[in-house]
Parts: structure tokens; sequence; C-alpha cells
């Protein structure tokens, strides 16, 4: 159930003010896809502002350059009504609806997740081995498979990252239908690689051209950088686990792999960069004007950075440690973590990237549109 | 530090002193500080509001050979000055403005090197265009890369730093006295700049020229343009330009601040309905030419009418055919109770309304062109888009003129040098910006034109302070 135009919250009715003020102005057109988006509506719906809040990128170049911004009478507040929108819209669109509630205190309930995940793994652990096996030395192919058998391994985090997936789609269809785009829009080339474009090169966390801004008014291209760090870590990431699954299914070769091998370079590269980005990412947000951000969605924001770097600290520790007595500790740290990050995905940070990428698809649609329209106008 | 009548001395002496803190000031500082030279930039504003009118502005109009990246076409020099000649009706000094023209041809890539970015004309301004380069993020992103810049250079900016008296002998500038939180300041330069702007939010100031009535006129930008730099000027021995009881007035929205309401109080809507006083009665074609060569004479109509205000009355048909702006147009199922809504008299304003639509003469509407909708054996006449206000529900914008800018100045030279009543250059007196801008700009205004001024004028001034200064 959307929320209605009939009883929008605080967050929206804001937002519909400030789209009604910056679509009067326009100065800021040039600077990202949100005011290009918003000059083909003259008024906006929940679902209108529900779309734009989840195109805008935070980049926070609107802030610094609005006349109107506080102290200002008009109080223009862009980045940070928009990014309160957005962390609402998230809780709209979850899946099942019950979880929906998990958005409110998001920092706490990753954590307690988190925790109660790490220690099922410890547990069981101890419980299927003897006790003793938990600090035993244990090398070579299998080593792993002895405190889990594989098949066990696959079936539980094959039905954590189906979950996953399953909620995505239904969340992906609650923004598409709200936004009121048709299905048909996801069929047409275009759109679709334009939006990947944008998307993979983080097109629009820059500012306009020079860089997002933090402290002030003077903008650094740092966000983008760790985010790229992030994103592509965790791509790779989930490329070594899934060249691991090929390796074990198609090739009969079991890990842990030695460190020359794909999964294990991939792996590395990977998680250097989900610690390394995410922890650029948190310095950044802290250095950054509060203005800019919407003080609610910071549990959320943190608690999927820490996350990531809990998932790819203990992924290298391993890598380092697992010919330690410590192997077998690390491994559950590493499972409890990697299985905590599949089975929140759907109901914490992560998301934003789901929908932006839709919103851009859309975006890209609509401003094709436009062109094609302004061309035989 | 020492102290001479409660006024303490500045720490260091500048080689240029800047007064004023928009595009003309930072152009100055930054071309000063580029030619060798130590500068301080006195704003009056906190740094949220430096800046006066640039923090409003979008574009800038500068000659060019040929289509760039984001200008659609080349704008000539010689049509610029047909355009300049046309809006001011002569009264432009011609040697000055050709030169402004000419040197706006460089401006561009200037203006660029100093970290201002452009992008191609906003949406709902195609026009312009052709003409005018538009800054990504507007005014105030432009004033933000060019503090930037000034900062990175090594030029010092106080902030809420009024200028209340300047050390002048003669025709030679010494000192500028700055009141500050902290108290007096006496600041030494070897050169003055003077980029302070012009006085549209002195309202006493407004009273003088235009009588009571300018007690309703709403200031399209910041309360800091008090124009007590110029006073100060023109109080030491320099000679004026411009006419003092003129200012720069378009009709904006009623329900804006006093000050500061900037481009989103502004409305597109005249051409597309009628106009009425408060006592329900038309006063001037609406439909006379296109609107971007008309919106800038309804500040002075509807200034001229009781109480200053007027109402821009249309109904559906023509709701969405302009830009949107900041306020919601007032609704009504039909003209009466529009009428009550607006505290117009419902029979007067119906009777206007039944008037006005009884002498539409049918045509073909087209927003684009000067258009055959008309009316006939109407007083006043609406002589384009003429359409009958008959399909509710019906919608009223009251308006009140909204001054952008005054023309009363100091007189300058070519080297932007201040000149002096009692004749001749003043020594190292320089000016830039809408403080100078009636010396080619004496009367009406072409989009960007103030930027221009400010930009091609300030860099003048910066440099040939300078110079003098080194000498």
């Amino acid at each position: 159930m959307q929320r209605s135009d009939m009883q929008r919250s605080e967050a929206l009715t804001e937002a519909d003010r400030l789209m009604t003020i910056c679509n009067s102005c326009r100065y800021c057109e040039g600077l990202c896809a949100v005011f290009p988006a918003m000059e083909m509506r003259r008024a906006f719906t929940a679902g209108d502002l529900n779309y734009l809040a989840n195109l805008c990128h935070s980049c926070g170049a609107c802030y610094v350059d609005c006349q109107f911004s506080p102290p200002h009478e008009f109080n223009v507040r862009v980045p940070s009504v928009l990014a309160q929108v957005r962390h609402e819209s998230y809780a709209d669109y979850a899946w099942p609806r019950a979880l929906a509630p998990l958005f409110r205190r998001n920092g706490l309930a990753i954590a307690l997740i988190t925790v109660l995940s790490i220690a099922a793994f410890i547990l069981g652990f101890v419980a299927l081995n003897d006790p003793t096996a938990l600090f035993a030395r244990r090398h070579g192919p299998g080593s792993f498979y002895a405190l889990m058998p594989h098949n066990a391994m696959a079936l539980l985090f094959g039905a954590a990252f189906l979950w996953a997936i399953v909620a995505f789609v239904n969340g992906a269809r609650a923004f598409w239908n709200d936004i009121g785009e048709p299905a048909s829009t996801l069929a047409q080339p275009r759109p679709l690689l334009q939006a990947v474009r944008d998307a993979a090169s983080l097109r629009y966390l820059d500012g306009g051209g020079v860089g997002c801004y933090s402290e002030d008014e003077r903008p650094s291209d740092n966000r983008r950088f760790y985010h790229h760090l992030t994103f592509w870590g965790f791509m790779l990431c989930f490329a070594s686990t899934s060249v691991a699954t090929l390796y074990h299914y198609l090739l009969h070769r079991e890990a842990p792999y030695p460190l020359w091998d794909l999964p294990v370079v991939l792996g590395t590269l990977g998680g250097l960069g989900i610690v390394i980005g995410p922890l650029g990412l948190y310095a950044a947000k802290r250095k950054r004007d509060p203005a800019l951000l919407d003080g609610g969605s910071r549990g959320m924001d943190v608690a999927f950075l820490a996350m990531l770097v809990l998932t790819g600290a203990t992924g290298l520790a391993l890598l380092l440690l697992r010919e330690s007595s410590a192997m077998s500790a690390l491994l559950a740290l590493h499972l409890g973590a990697v299985f905590a990050l599949f089975v929140t995905l759907p109901y914490g940070k992560f998301v934003h990237g789901l929908y932006r990428f839709l919103a851009l698809i859309r975006y890209a649609k609509e401003r094709h549109g436009d062109a094609q329209q302004t061309a035989s106008s | 530090m020492t102290t001479d009548g409660g006024i303490a001395d500045h720490p260091m002496a500048y080689d240029v002193v800047v007064v004023g803190g928009g595009n003309a000031a930072l152009c100055a500082a930054i071309a000063a500080r580029r030619a060798g030279a130590s500068v301080i930039v006195l704003e009056v504003a906190s740094k949220f509001y430096r800046g006066g009118n640039t923090r409003h502005t979008r574009n800038m109009r500068c000659a060019h050979d040929a289509a760039t990246a984001t200008l659609s076409g080349p704008y000539s020099e010689d049509e610029f000055w047909d355009d300049l000649l046309r809006v001011t009706e002569g009264q432009t000094n011609e040697q000055l403005a050709r030169m402004m023209i000419r040197e706006s041809k460089e401006m561009l890539d200037w203006i660029a090197e100093q970290g201002v970015r452009f992008q191609p004309s906003l949406g709902g301004t195609l026009s312009l265009g052709r003409t005018n380069s538009f800054f990504l993020g507007g005014g105030r992103a432009m004033l933000n890369a060019l503090y930037l810049t000034a900062e990175q250079l090594g030029v010092d900016v106080l902030y809420e730093a009024e200028v209340v008296a300047f050390d002048i002998d003669d025709d030679r500038f010494g000192a500028a006295i700055v009141q500050r939180s902290v108290g007096k300041t006496r600041i030494r330069g070897k050169a003055l700049v003077a980029a302070a702007g012009g006085f549209e939010s002195n309202i006493d100031k407004l009273v003088e020229g235009w009588g009571e009535i300018a007690r309703n006129f709403l200031i399209r930008g910041t309360s800091n343009n008090r124009g007590t730099v110029l006073d100060l000027l023109l109080g030491a021995g320099v000679d004026s330009i411009g006419d003092p009881t003129q200012c720069h007035a378009v009709a904006i929205d009623a329900r804006a601040p006093k000050y500061d309401g900037g481009i989103i109080t502004r409305l597109d809507c005249v051409v597309f309905g009628i106009v009425v006083n408060k006592d329900a009665m038309r006063f001037y074609d609406e439909g006379e030419d296109v609107w971007p060569k008309r919106y800038a004479i309804w500040g002075r109509l509807v200034a001229m009418q009781p109480d200053q205000i007027a109402y821009i009355i249309f109904d559906a048909k023509s709701a969405s055919l302009f830009m949107p702006s900041l306020y919601p147009a007032i609704e009504a199922p039909d003209i009466g109770e529009l009428a009550g809504k607006l505290g117009l008299d419902a029979d007067k304003l119906s009777a206007t309304v039944a008037a006005f639509n009884a002498s539409v003469r049918d045509g073909s509407f087209n927003p684009d062109i000067l258009d055959d909708c008309r009316t006939e054996n109407l007083t006043p006449p609406k002589t384009h888009w003429a359409r009958r206000i008959d399909t509710g529900p019906y919608y009223a914008y009251p308006v009140r003129p909204g001054i952008t800018f005054t023309y009363l100045g100091v007189r300058v030279d070519h080297e932007a040098r201040m000149m002096m009543k009692a004749g001749g250059p003043a020594d190292n007196m320089y000016a830039a910006g809408e403080i100078m801008a009636g010396n080619v700009l004496g009367r009406g205004y072409a989009a960007g034109i103030g930027m221009t001024i400010g930009s091609v004028f300030g860099r003048i001034a910066g440099r040939g302070a300078a110079r003098h200064a080194a000498k």
C-alpha cells in the first residue's frame, strides 16, 4: 500500500513545496538529472516526488548554489529533504510489508541481525563439530567444508540470496507502480543502456562536473572515488563467489584456493574495495555539512557501510590467517557477516542502488522522449 | 594598532581596496591580484548573502563570433550595439558601450578561467540561447567560483564590513572607514574600486524619486543595496550619471517578501489574461508585444495604479502556458467568487470581464508569435492573444512593482576611472558594476547586460587600480 496523495508525510509536503520553488527558478537544471526531470512536470504527485528523490545522488551542489537556501526565508534544502523522502520511500516499497519497520531504526536492526547471525554460525560450528574443532589448524582444499559441508553452505546462502532477490523484485514493482511507469519501459534497450552507463560512472555524483560538496562551497571528488571503490569492490566480491561456485560444481575444485587463483584475486581486490571504500565514504559523511543530510537516515547509512567493512575485513583476515588456528573462528565470523549482509540487503541502504537505477532508466526514457518531441515540434 | 577618534587602523595597507562583493567587485579583485596587487574586498553582507544582485542573476551577454558548446550561434559586436541602442533609446555613451562590447568577447573565456562554468540556456529561456551565456548553477554558483578563486589567489575578504566613510582628498582616495561588529576600522589603500551596487533597497531614497508610492514597492534583491557608497562618492565630488528617479521595475507576485524574492516571484502570464487594478478596471494593452520585450514596463504600469497593486486574471485555458512561479494562483469557480477572494468588487470585475469577452474577435491563438487574437472597440485594447475568459476555474495573481536596480551612478571614463564634478578623472578611484552602469545603460534593460557591465568594467577597474598602485 503506497502513501496516497491524500495523506502525505511532512517530508513529501516539504518536497512538493521545494520542487515548486525550484521549478520557478531552474538555475540548477544543468547540475544533475533531478531538475530536468522536475521541469517535465508542473505539479507533483507523491509518486513524482519519490521518483525525483530516488534520482537525487545527494551531491550537494544545488544547496551551495541556491540563493534561497538557509538562512534565506524560503529555506530551500533540496538534498536533505529528498534524502528524507527517499528514506521513507524505502520503507514504503519494502517486501514483505511486515518488515517495513526495519527501516525505522535501521542501524539497531542491522546490528542485532548481524550479531545473531554470527552467533548462530559459531554455535552451529560448535554444535556440528566437537568444540575443539573451532581451534584446530586445518589447511588445504576442503578445509572450510570440514566445518560446514559445502552443500549446507550453498543451500543456506542460496536461500538467503533468493530471498533478497524476491524482495528486490517486489520492491522494484512497488516503486515502478508508485511512479506510474509502465512495465514496458524496462523492455526498451536504449534507456536501460543509458541507465547502466550513468550508474556505472556515477554520472550525477559529480556536483555538475567539479565534484560533490561536503563541508562548504569547495567541491571534492572523493565521494565518487570511494563510492566507485565500494561498488566495484562489491561486484568483485560477488564475482569471486560466483567463480568459486563454478569451480566447485563444474571443475570440482574445492576452496580454499591458492593465492594466485581467480576467486582469491577477485575476492582480495573486492575485499579491499569494500573496506577502503566505505571507510572513505564514512569519513566524507562525517565531514559533510549536516544541512545536506537527513539526520534520520544516519543509522541506516552507517549500518550498511559497517556491514560492508565487516564483510570485507573478515574475508581478508580469513585469507591471511587461513592456515592458522584462528581460521575456524574467522570463517564463522565471515560467514555470519555475509549471511547477515545478504538477508538485510532488501532492508537497508543497499536498496538505494536499486531504486536509483530504476529512476535513471525512467529518466533516460523521459529525456529521450522529450528530446524527440522537441525535435519534431 | 593605533586608534584615531575611535577608529582602529587596519593592520595592513593594501594596494587596492574593493568595496562591494558582487560580480564586478570580484572581477576587479581577481584582475588586480593577478596583476600583482595586494587586494582587500569589503562586503557589507554576511557570507551567505554576499554578492548583491549577482546572487539572483543567471547569465551574461557577451559578443562572440561563432556558436560555442553553450551558445547556439554568433552574436556580433554590431548586433549587440544595436540591441543596446534599442533598449536604451540612445541613452548610452557610445565610446564606452562599444569598448565594453568589444571587451565582452574576451570575457567569456576570462570568466571561465576564474572557475565559472557555463551551460546552454535554461528551460523556458530559449530566446536567449544565442546571445547569453548561462551560469551552471546560477548566480550564486558563479559567485562561489569567483570567491574561491579570489581566496586562492590571496585576496582578503571581509564580510559584514560596511563602508561608512572615505578619506578622499580632492580626487584622491586614501582609506575606507569600515563599520564592523568589533567597531570602526580604517583600511588604507593606494587605489579604490567602488563596486557596491545601486540603492534599490533603500526605500527612503526610492521615496525621494517616486514619492510615497515607493513604500509599496518590493525589492527583488537583498536588503544590502542601500547606496551608501554611491552617496559618499557623490558627496566627495564625484560626478554623477543617470536619472536619480529611475529604476528598473517589473511586476512580481504581490505576496513576495519585501526583499530577496528573486526570480521565482516573477509572473509570465500577463499576455494570457487581462490585468485589472483595485477598481477592477483594465489599464493597459496586455498583448502589446511578446513578453520578453514587455515584461519590464509592467512594474511602472502597476506603480501608477492606486495602492500600487494589480491583478492578472485568466482562465483554465491558459493555466499551463507559462513558467510556474512560487505562489499558486488564486482560484475560484466563477469570476464573482474570484473577485471576492481578491477583495475586488464582484460586479465591477464581472462587468470588466464581460466587456472584454464581448470585444474579443476570434483568431488562431499562437503564444509563440504576434497572433491575430485581438479585441475590437475596447479601451485599452488587447492587441494579441486575446481569448475570452470563459472557462472555469478562473485564476488570478496579485502583482506589485518589484525593483531590480537603479540607474543613478558615478560617471567614469574608458579606464573605469571616476570622473570628478570639477572636471577630469579621479587620481586613483575606479568604479564597476551597477554603481556605474548608467554610463552605458541610461535606461531600459537587456537580459544579462548587468553582468557584462560588471565583468568588463570590473576587470578594467581592477587592472587599472593595480597599475596605479604599482606606480
